[in-house]
């Protein structure tokens, strides 16, 4: 891992407790800072308010980034439970694995995993975009209400259980829907906002038309006495 | 000659194990094939707080002087962890009640009362209103499964947080908000397309068991730089355990909602059936708090069915720091007033009795969205009501604690009360009325 020092504050978990980092964070403007020995520490650089790019060196526990607005973080390393967790905007990239919940009721911005996302990633996502490099665990858009989801890999079992209009792509395979989800048409919009989404996140070279979509067939929007086998 | 004597008859006799209720519920669910869902809280009679009487003052105690002598009734919540903790000055807070449930006009109307008395109200599902935030000088920011309108600047514009677990009238349940209720407002609020059924989750969507929700409120305290007071608060099902999990994972307030608490929309055999009388949940609660050492440390408000002064003086000498009040605040700025009943009976009801809240037809304007019905309540004389009222209880309560020696309320304890029933003297723990039996307690 390469330490950025030049034109960076560097704030070194050894010394400084998540309290202080966080602190520091959150007065921050503008500007670069690089979080070093974050050793799977919780909640770290969560709250962000201002468009400040944040670099964490290492792994990074539970609800890193969480409920983030207008900054930008990229954790060089995995992430524990919950990453960027009600993102309102902004962007946060991991660039191994993401436990569960990565994204979690997510409102906007953008999450990247670059690796795998464990489950129920994107689990009512309410607008936010996320975009894994790997495969998903189950349940991942489990009540995703918007936003899209756009899986390079696989997905696990129940996908989209209960969506509501979230925008579901997986290159892979998809072990299993959930209740109402179903895979729809790939038309060109769908290709278009695909494409536009894998060049923000940094995948300009991943075709979208190898894509499949899926999303809501709206049976249970009504909550209704014929249904009741499916709740 | 007459003819043989009539065989005498007996009168026609109901059951009472099937009543007239059951035998209509029965009747309505083999028309429809579904479930009933209403709103309130159980109303089948349970062990309450009419079941328990305060001794007073006699030559072992002394009383203090009505309108003479001080007894306090403010209280400060949350001063564990949290740098701005919550001041009240009486120990009765507003209960968590959505915009999208309620009206904006009443939740404008609970703020201006519970402002006025110098006490909080608390948002619901659905995320924060400007008419609440506007109207209430302290504002309680319910954190729900479904996160439906949740953002990070609510979170700090708020005085404290509560973490919902669940709520009394549906422990283990999660929300169901019919479409006729999600209008325009209430979909962009919850980011989903309006007029459909709208589901709240059970569970939250990132974390599970105690050892998450540890993390979990330390992230809501780094959001909110360590200043807000965070509650955590549970149906009462399993108080004792559910109460020490809480504390353990770091809860600055509990917050423990009884059978009898209301809900905008659950199923009626979730709420008749599920969870316990806050009577019998109260003491479990403070037993647990007590055998952490954090009894007073980390308050305990308790809720369900707290209808008068002697209710919240029975909750505090139970040993509870503070009530909140959910259907009692509704009907006093004007839900179920006799003044609507015409068009109660027009929605097949009477007043007392609706209990429909979820499909959004209240005569009263409270517990819906329709704009014509909503604006029948206004907001400032609803408030004055729930002030009035809340003002009742703090005397009622304040009568109460002086006529047993309490300069404050919250001195009130156990030994000052007996109970009238055997089952409320087991569940409060205190003495059957004239005895010094405790059921359960010590052997016995």
């Amino acid at each position: 891992m390469s330490v950025k020092t030049l034109s960076n504050t560097a704030l070194d978990l050894s010394t400084l407790s998540v309290r202080e980092v966080n602190r520091i964070l959150h007065a921050a403007e503008d500007g670069a800072f690089t979080v070093l020995h974050p050793n799977g520490a919780h909640a770290l650089a969560c709250g962000l308010n201002a468009p400040i790019d944040v670099s964490i060196q290492g792994h990074a526990g539970y609800y890193c980034a969480g409920m983030n607005k207008a900054a930008s973080v990229t954790i060089d390393g995995t992430a524990g439970t919950g990453l960027a967790e009600n993102i309102m905007s902004g962007t946060v990239r991991v660039t191994g694995d993401a436990s569960q919940s990565a994204g979690a009721s997510g409102h906007g911005g953008l999450v990247v995993i670059e690796g795998d996302a464990s489950a129920r990633c994107g689990i009512s996502m309410k607008g936010v975009d996320i975009v894994v490099g790997g495969s998903v665990g189950h349940m991942s858009a489990f009540m995703a209400q918007s936003g899209i989801l756009a899986v390079l890999g696989d997905a696990g079992e129940a996908l989209g259980d209960s969506i509501y209009e979230a925008h579901l792509y997986v290159r892979g395979k998809v072990a299993g829907l959930g209740a109402d989800c179903v895979e729809k048409e790939m038309r060109p919009e769908h290709i278009a906002e695909l494409r536009a989404l894998l060049d923000r996140a940094g995948y300009p070279d991943v075709d979208a038309t190898t894509f499949r979509r899926y999303g809501s067939a709206r049976t249970l929007y009504h909550f209704h006495v014929d249904n009741v086998g499916t709740y | 000659m007459t003819g043989a004597p009539k065989t005498p008859r007996t009168v026609p006799r109901k059951s009472a194990t099937f009543d007239e209720h059951t035998l209509s519920e029965i009747r309505r669910a083999a028309a429809t094939g579904i479930y009933d869902i209403r709103g309130a809280g159980a109303k089948r009679a349970l062990p309450h707080f009419d079941d328990l009487l305060f001794l007073g003052a006699s030559i072992s105690r002394y009383p203090l002087e009505g309108y003479r002598e001080t007894c306090r009734t403010d209280v400060v919540l949350g001063d564990r962890f949290a740098s701005k903790p919550i001041h009240l000055k009486i120990p009765i807070t507003i209960a968590g009640m959505s915009f999208g449930s309620l009206s904006a006009q009443a939740k404008e109307a609970l703020g201006r009362g519970a402002s006025a008395m110098g006490t909080s109200t608390t948002t619901g599902d659905g995320g924060m209103t400007e008419e609440e935030r506007g109207h209430s000088s302290q504002l309680v920011y319910q954190y729900l499964p479904s996160r439906y309108g949740m953002n990070p600047d609510d979170l700090r514009r708020a005085d404290a947080i509560e973490v919902v677990i669940g709520q009394g009238a549906k422990p283990g349940g999660g929300g169901m908000l019919l479409g006729q209720k999600i209008g325009a407002r209430v979909a962009e609020m919850r980011n989903l397309p309006e007029g459909i059924d709208q589901r709240s989750a059970c569970r939250h969507p990132d974390w599970t068991g105690p050892d998450d929700l540890e993390i979990k409120i330390q992230e809501l305290r780094e959001i909110t730089n360590w200043e807000k007071p965070i509650y955590v608060k549970v149906g009462a099902s399993r108080p004792y355990y559910d109460i020490a999990l809480a504390v353990k994972s770091g809860a600055d307030v509990v917050v423990l909602d009884g059978m009898q608490g209301g809900t905008a929309a659950t199923q009626d055999v979730f709420i008749e059936h599920v969870g316990i009388p806050i009577l019998g949940a109260i003491r479990p609660a403070v037993a647990a708090l007590q055998e952490l050492g954090m009894h007073r440390k980390v308050q305990l408000v308790v809720s369900g069915g707290v209808r008068n002064g002697a209710d919240v003086a029975k909750c505090l000498a139970l040993g509870a720091d503070a009530v909140s009040i959910g259907t009692a605040a509704l009907v006093a700025i004007g839900d179920n007033d006799p003044r609507w009943e015409a068009e109660y009976n027009a929605l097949g009801t009477t007043a007392g009795a609706y209990d429909d809240w979820h499909e959004g037809n209240d005569p009263a304007g409270i517990t819906t969205q329709n704009p014509e019905l909503a604006s029948r309540l206004d907001p400032i004389e609803a408030g004055r009501r729930l002030a009035n009222y809340l003002a009742v209880l703090t005397l009622e309560c304040q009568t109460i604690a002086r006529a047993n020696g309490k300069s404050d309320v919250r001195n009130l304890e156990p030994e000052d009360l007996v109970a009238l029933t055997v089952e409320a003297a087991a569940m409060a723990r205190v003495p059957l009325a004239g005895t010094d039996w405790i059921p359960g307690q010590n052997g016995r």
